[in-house]
């Protein structure tokens, strides 16, 4: 379609370079100490093939300037004033953008190419359905994260059956733009109709669920990014666009196992309310133990070895500051501190690790679930911060659970736990937790920050 | 028929060593992977520039610009926000 202004062999060298640095920059993601270096590898590999895609011919550079200055700006904004918290939202509207961006442009090659073959039609419209599935899909997400939207499951009756013909029109849409590549129009009900059904894909979907979709999606505008590829038959394209879809898939696999779920289930199925289990006052009545923060700061007097589990709660109260001063007073007196970090803790794969690293906490005192489970028992005081389901030992003991089988963190096995909660309320799953009415855990209410600020001032004074 | 089969390829080969190489990343950095592998999906960029042509007609100017504008900001802001999450990232020191 285009011509360059130099050999075209010396552009498709110049892709295959930056590719092998997308490649390369996502290896450097294996470890703390290379990851900086790998995304300024993927990030000079990315200048390279803009620059030399610059040099096609008939291109409107002044109209490239507008929308790249433009693009430029409210990204560079936007990166250096998100808040760490605020991380899946931003995760999730970059993921809509990609989605976006890909439907444009595979609309607009098709729209300038004067005689569309039947691969590039059947590109086309592919791009141009998972763009806009994971265009409005973030949207959706985006506003479920940030509280726009109800986080819980919103839906009506037969919005499967709805979504399954809408999915059946967009697909017979595909084919009749395959068949008959003249149809402008067909591309432009394709779009439409994609972006309704990411709305109905996305919103069925609840609040704990959502690391599991933004990775999803996240693995969507990668493909949709490798279907516009084939769309232009554009290597870098194409190899970009499936490593980013290979890593929303491994990611959103991780997630649904951490959570004992299938992709099917989190997508498809409904976690409807628990039939029969005990009811909170069972669970609870006359059990529950509170205690205010002297008496937490006298457990953590005698302890020598303390873990800290984090979970979305945290995030809420911004309490990763607060937490890690505690942690550094704690360690000024001796005692072994370390964090155990549930795989779906958070509302994105990895969150928690984020927010204690802005708060100055090493990564290496970051441990994964299995690690921290193996030596919880030797644990004096295990203070869960804002998590809930992900400490449940019902997912071990009943199978009727919703939960039943999900890995969690023991922390009914450490000698000690305190939980640091606003109230007895359900997590995600709906479920009371018989840990907040074990023998040995102790309540702590109140909001996450606000409660921990009291028991640093309280172990100070001790 | 042949670009089609060897793009086909590409888009193969590239899946499998994108399995190979994020299966190594540890979960502590599951969150730049996610906002750098946005940074790179924003490659779509080079897409959108190439479709911002001086023959174009009012309708795909304004879809091309769009499209470098959106792609701009997951390319610059997904780079910037990795580069900022990863600087927090701090061993015992």
């Amino acid at each position: 379609m285009n011509t360059f202004l130099i050999d075209e062999a010396w552009v498709n060298l110049a892709y295959i370079v930056a590719s092998v640095m997308f490649v390369l920059g996502l290896k450097g993601m294996a470890h703390p100490r290379t990851a900086v270096r790998g995304n300024l590898i993927s990030a000079w590999g990315m200048l390279l093939a803009v620059v030399v895609t610059l040099l096609a011919e008939g291109l409107s550079y002044q109209w490239i300037l507008v929308g790249a200055l433009a693009g430029a700006l409210v990204g560079a904004v936007v990166a250096v004033r998100v808040k760490m918290t605020q991380m899946p939202e931003m995760v999730a509207l970059l993921n809509g953008f990609g989605g976006l961006a890909s439907v444009l442009v595979a609309g607009t090659a098709f729209m300038i190419t004067r005689e569309p073959d039947v691969p590039m039609t059947v590109a086309t419209g592919l791009s141009g359905l998972i763009g806009a599935v994971t265009f409005t899909g973030s949207l959706v997400a985006w506003g479920k994260l940030a509280g726009v939207i109800p986080g819980r499951q919103l839906g009506f009756r037969g919005l499967k059956a709805f979504n399954a013909l809408l999915g059946l029109g967009v697909l017979g849409c595909v084919a009749w733009l395959t068949a008959d590549p003249s149809s402008t129009a067909a591309y432009w009900i394709i779009v439409p109709a994609s972006c309704v059904l990411g709305v109905t894909l996305t919103i069925p979907i609840g609040g704990a669920d959502m690391p599991v979709v933004i990775a999803l999606l996240n693995s969507y505008s990668g493909i949709a990014a490798a279907a516009t590829g084939f769309v232009l038959m554009n290597n870098v394209l194409i190899i970009a666009g499936s490593l980013v879809g290979a890593s929303g898939i491994i990611l959103s696999q991780i997630m649904c196992k951490a959570m004992n779920r299938s992709l099917s289930h989190v997508l498809f199925g409904s976690l409807g309310p628990s039939a029969g289990g005990p009811s909170a006052d069972q669970v609870y009545g006359g059990k529950v133990k509170s205690a205010g923060p002297e008496e937490v700061a006298m457990l953590f007097d005698t302890a020598r070895r303390v873990l800290i589990v984090p979970g979305y709660g945290l995030a809420v109260s911004q309490a990763q500051h607060t937490v890690r001063d505690l942690t550094n007073l704690l360690e000024a007196r001796g005692v072994k501190v370390e964090f155990g970090i549930h795989p779906v803790a958070g509302r994105m794969p990895g969150h928690m690790n984020v927010l204690l690293a802005e708060a100055d906490i090493p990564y290496d005192r970051l441990k994964e679930m299995d690690e921290v489970n193996s030596e919880i028992s030797q644990v004096d005081v295990c203070l869960v911060v804002g998590a809930n389901d992900v400490v449940n030992p019902v997912a071990r003991t009943d199978p009727q659970s919703p939960i039943a089988g999900m890995p969690i963190i023991d922390a009914d096995k450490a000698h000690t736990v305190v939980v640091v909660k606003r109230s007895l309320s359900p997590g995600f799953a709906g479920i009371p937790n018989p840990l907040f009415a074990a023998d040995n855990c102790l309540m702590m209410f109140g909001d996450g920050k606000k409660a921990l600020v009291d028991l640093v001032a309280a172990l100070k004074e001790s | 028929m042949d670009a089609l089969v060897a793009a086909v390829t590409v888009f193969v080969l590239a899946i499998f060593v994108g399995f190979e190489i994020i299966t190594k990343v540890p979960p502590t950095l599951h969150t730049p992977l996610m906002s750098g592998s946005n940074a790179i999906s924003g490659i779509t960029l080079i897409g959108a520039v190439i479709s911002t042509r001086v023959d174009n007609d009012a309708l795909a100017t304004v879809l091309a610009v769009a499209a470098v504008a959106f792609a701009m900001i997951n390319v610059v802001g997904g780079y910037l926000v990795t580069h900022r999450m990863l600087g927090m990232f701090k061993r015992k020191g």
